[in-house]
């Protein structure tokens, strides 16, 4: 019952955050919504057992990726978006017409799936140490290509801003 | 009772949300915000899945799943910032030249 409860109210405010992420006029209230969103997230992370997860989501999302975007938005002073009003209205028709057709077939597709009752959770599960083994034997080699990754954003990065200073 | 299902559908519906999104903004920030909240939702069922088949393998995924979303977002956002100084605007529709 106590499950219920906080299922419904995270992942309601969860919803709620993302609608005014997508509904706000001005970024930077949409960033704050989008934190808002994460801790939700993390919070049913915990709910189904991911610690090291929920951990994860709210250093590196709420922590870093947010902080960035806010950043960016402050240093590029944006005005809200103008738009002619027909064009408003077609993109969004548009858009809320597709997401619905991708919201139906989805839940269609999950609920033919047939329903799942959750087993008792192992203990030990989802914490860092049970994780952090399985990172470092059955995923080792994924786990060092994503530091070539993070190697190529960190390059593209400084070429971008590097092109900028020297075109000026 | 809250089974597989409910997690699932709080995930189908967050990505719809984030769907909506992208379709409906033009600003190159938004767009990526969007993305973001795809990329959660997407986490979402990988961890409900986890659970429910009691394989870690899932909350592993989330983890380069999150490298690579934050990765993404550094690219995107240094070439936001380009394009706002070099073509002064943000705007999706009036972002159409490969070169000037």
């Amino acid at each position: 019952m106590a499950e219920a409860v906080c299922f419904y109210i995270f992942a309601g405010l969860m919803l709620a955050a993302a609608l005014a992420v997508i509904l706000g006029r001005h970024p930077v209230y949409s960033v704050l919504s989008l934190l808002a969103v994460m801790f939700c997230l993390a919070a049913l992370f915990i709910m189904l057992g991911a610690y090291f997860v929920a951990a994860l989501q709210v250093l590196l999302y709420a922590g870093a990726v947010l902080v960035l975007f806010l950043f960016v938005i402050m240093l590029l002073n944006l005005e809200p978006e103008t738009l002619a009003r027909m064009r408003v209205f077609t993109l969004r028709a548009g858009g809320t017409a597709a997401a619905a057709l991708l919201l139906a077939l989805l839940v269609k597709i999950v609920v033919s799936g047939g329903d799942r009752p959750f087993a008792a959770a192992a203990p030990g599960d989802g914490t860092v140490e049970s994780v952090g083994r399985l990172l470092f034997t059955t995923y080792l080699i994924p786990f060092e290509l994503t530091s070539f990754i993070i190697l190529a954003a960190i390059i593209g990065a400084v070429t971008l801003g590097k092109q900028h200073t020297s075109r000026k | 009772m809250i089974t597989l299902t409910h997690y699932l559908v709080a995930s189908a519906l967050l990505f719809s949300i984030g769907l909506i999104g992208i379709m409906t903004r033009r600003n190159v920030l938004m767009i990526l915000l969007c993305i973001e909240i795809m990329f959660n939702a997407a986490n979402l069922a990988f961890v409900a899945y986890a659970r429910a088949w009691g394989d870690q393998a899932g909350q592993v995924l989330v983890f380069f799943i999150i490298t690579v979303a934050a990765a993404e977002v550094t690219v995107g956002l240094a070439i936001a910032i380009l394009l706002s100084r070099q073509l002064n605007t943000l705007n999706a529709d009036e972002v159409s030249a490969l070169k000037w």
